[in-house]
């Protein structure tokens, strides 16, 4: 046996194995150095590759320009200075990769967590850090299912899908005089949620669903899907999905000459619709959880902040920095930035963002959330008009 | 009606770019058996050089004319793909020829993964748009709308079609390339260059691709550094579908699972009650693919393959 490749392995595994249980230890121990600066990791996770990349970065800069300012204003928790470090990872936008990076920063052992981006990798990572028992405050995670599931870690700064589906589901019906309205998503998490809460409101609000219609958040193609719509004689399309898919459809729905007003969520209204879109993105209606920045009560300011350093604002920049404004808040409060202490803070969060107030229900949705419409003029979004949310009403299972 | 003629435009219009992408499968198959799964970078590439070419005309204010514009873009995205088609024989198959077939089909997925980052890494992970440059036109054909885009990439498609099959069929390249599908060694020995010619194979292959991920592009508005794979997989499908190796078969293959889309799309959610929707349109071409390899493998004009002693 002596010598054979089998035992020269167990030998290798077992010394990386011993080293790297070292290495864990040691990085545990390394937290609080010999000056009594405590460094605190925070993880912040989006899509930072793939066709969202742009959504994700943006996220990732907003998270990072509130940890630079927190540094800069010097913390102290428990009476040691403490460094916060941003660790950002990329998803991918997949729940395949979600769970592996929550694990992975889990594992970094950071303090709390900023993201996930999307809903359909939120909701998977967000049993990974209720387990782990590490607050996570999604920027723009909307979908319902997200905080529904009693998880006391789980936070969101943006009001949800509930909420802003019932908006545009209505304003399609009674502002847009739309009558045969035809549904289509891309079938991920935040996309279908979405598009069931529009579905359910047209119907509540008077309205006939002609058409449900699928895609996926990777096609380009919806010539036969739209044809088949065309079939029915909508007075709108509404897409419950992101802009990659948003701006192609509308170019298509032109190209086949269908004169349906065209409406999509939060995915739809963004500078890069609008882009990608071109002269077609004109007259499209959509909508966005929150205040337009312009009325944010930090809006301006930070606008100016985040385009000096980074060029423009994509979408959740804003509610990114709120998120790890309002995480540090409650480390402050709790006066350590141990998980299970400032955990019991942040439910008791009360404080004036950039987004605006905040503060969560029992559930960790974010309380009397908005919801703003807007409509591409001239090449621009133009706020139509903000409907103040009852997402803190929604009844729910109380938060333990 | 007027929807069953809407969905045959615009799966017909898909069907012939899949055509042209799959015919780069086919003539490379046809004469090296060996899948080139580069190719859909390829198209990729196309795309993406044309879109950057009209964005640094566009941005020099050369606004005179979108029509030029976008030609001189398609000529440099068809030149570009030519060397990079060259390239991709020279750096990754021709050292392994003789080498056993898995080794070239390793080559290729490789030379696939480093052509999609290069795009990633040259214009960034967001999608591009293509610039609104040509005016659109409908028509109405009876309830159905076709566009002159639409009009155009099909007469586009045909005539580099007919183009290549009377290259093949009636010159004498074509006649060398024929030759060296048949029996390489015994080509050569006839005094044709072999080498030349499998260079010319691949760079004509990527002739054609550039185009159709020019007219892909133009078609849907935006390109993206991921685009070539789902295209390259489709069109490999057409490929098989028609018979790989057989270059009508590429075009009937083509067309066909443009419409077996098209139609499969625009139905399914009607045929299945709503049990499958329509977000199914990408499984249409892979099950085809299952299809054809259970039940007819070597695709709908192919011949059967001797195996060579």
């Amino acid at each position: 046996m002596n010598g054979s490749p089998l035992s020269k392995w167990t030998l290798c595994l077992v010394a990386v194995g011993l080293s790297l249980g070292a290495c864990g230890k040691k990085e545990e121990s390394a937290t609080a150095t010999m000056t009594g600066e405590l460094t605190v990791r925070i993880g912040q996770v989006s899509p930072l590759t793939g066709p969202q990349a742009h959504l994700g970065k943006d996220n990732d800069n907003g998270a990072r320009l509130a940890i630079d300012e927190i540094n800069a204003s010097g913390v102290t928790l428990g009476g040691k200075k403490v460094k916060f470090v941003l660790v950002s990872e990329d998803d991918q936008a997949d729940p395949k990769f979600a769970t592996i990076v929550a694990d992975k920063l889990i594992d970094q052992k950071v303090a709390g967590v900023i993201g996930h981006l999307n809903s359909g990798t939120s909701i998977p990572a967000s049993k990974r850090y209720h387990e782990a028992g590490i607050p996570q405050i999604s920027p723009s995670a909307t979908a319902i299912a997200y905080t529904a599931q009693g998880f006391k870690t789980a936070f969101r700064i943006m009001t949800n899908d509930r909420q802003q589906g019932k908006v545009l589901g209505e304003y399609a019906v009674k502002k847009l005089g739309a009558k045969r309205i035809a549904i289509i998503d891309d079938r991920t998490a935040y996309g279908q949620g979405l598009a069931d809460e529009v579905d359910k409101a047209v119907k509540a609000s008077g309205g006939e669903v002609i058409a449900r219609e699928f895609t996926t958040d990777r096609s380009t193609d919806f010539l036969a899907i739209l044809t088949s719509i065309k079939a029915k004689k909508p007075d709108l399309v509404f897409y419950g999905g992101m802009d990659a898919q948003g701006a192609p459809m509308v170019k298509q729905l032109h190209s086949l000459g269908i004169k349906a007003k065209f409406l999509g969520g939060d995915g739809v209204q963004t500078a890069e619709f609008l882009k990608l879109a071109a002269t077609q993105a004109e007259s499209v209606t959509a909508s966005s959880p929150g205040l337009p920045i312009e009325s944010m009560p930090g809006g301006k300011e930070f606008k100016q902040k985040f385009t000096d350093r980074f060029g423009a604002i994509q979408t959740y920049a804003p509610y990114a920095y709120d998120a790890a404004m309002t995480m540090v808040d409650a480390m402050k409060k709790a006066d350590s930035a141990v998980p299970a202490k400032y955990l019991t803070e942040l439910p008791r969060v009360q404080r004036t963002g950039v987004t605006g107030n905040i503060s969560f229900d029992e559930k960790g949705d974010v309380r009397g959330g908005a919801i703003t419409l807007y409509q591409v003029k001239a090449g621009k979004w133009e706020v139509l008009e903000t409907v103040m949310g009852d997402a803190g009403a929604v009844p729910a299972e109380p938060k333990k | 009606m007027d929807i069953l003629t809407q969905q045959l435009i615009n799966g017909l219009v898909l069907g012939s770019i899949y055509a042209l992408v799959a015919l780069g499968y086919t003539m490379v198959y046809g004469i090296l058996e060996l899948i080139n799964f580069a190719h859909g970078e390829v198209t990729m590439f196309g795309a993406m050089i044309c879109l950057a070419v009209i964005g640094a005309l566009a941005a020099n204010g050369a606004e005179t004319n979108g029509l030029l514009i976008v030609a001189l873009g398609l000529l440099a995205a068809i030149a570009v793909c030519m060397a990079i088609g060259f390239l991709i024989e020279r750096i990754a198959y021709r050292p392994l020829r003789r080498a056993p077939r898995l080794a070239a089909l390793i080559t290729a997925i490789g030379m696939s993964i480093v052509l999609q980052n290069a795009a990633m890494l040259i214009w960034g992970k967001q999608y591009i748009s293509f610039p609104p440059l040509l005016p659109l036109t409908r028509y109405e054909i009876g309830g159905a709308v076709i566009t002159n885009l639409q009009i155009f990439i099909m007469i586009l498609s045909c005539l580099l079609m007919a183009g290549l099959l009377l290259l093949i069929k009636r010159t004498r390249l074509g006649r060398a390339m024929r030759a060296t599908a048949q029996a390489q060694d015994i080509a050569g020995l006839m005094g044709i260059n072999v080498n030349t010619i499998i260079s010319v194979t691949f760079v004509i292959g990527a002739a054609l691709a550039a185009v159709a991920g020019v007219m892909v592009s133009a078609y849907y508005g935006l390109a993206h550094y991921f685009m070539g794979f789902t295209l390259g997989l489709k069109a490999f499908t057409a490929a098989v579908l028609g018979g790989i190796g057989n270059i009508a078969g590429a075009m009937l293959g083509g067309l066909l699972l443009g419409l077996i889309e098209s139609f499969g799309a625009g139905y399914i959610g009607a045929l299945t009650g709503g049990f499958l929707g329509s977000h199914y349109q990408d499984v249409f071409a892979f099950f085809v693919l299952i299809l054809v390899l259970v039940f007819r493998p070597s695709g709908l004009l192919g011949e059967r393959v001797v195996e060579r002693a």
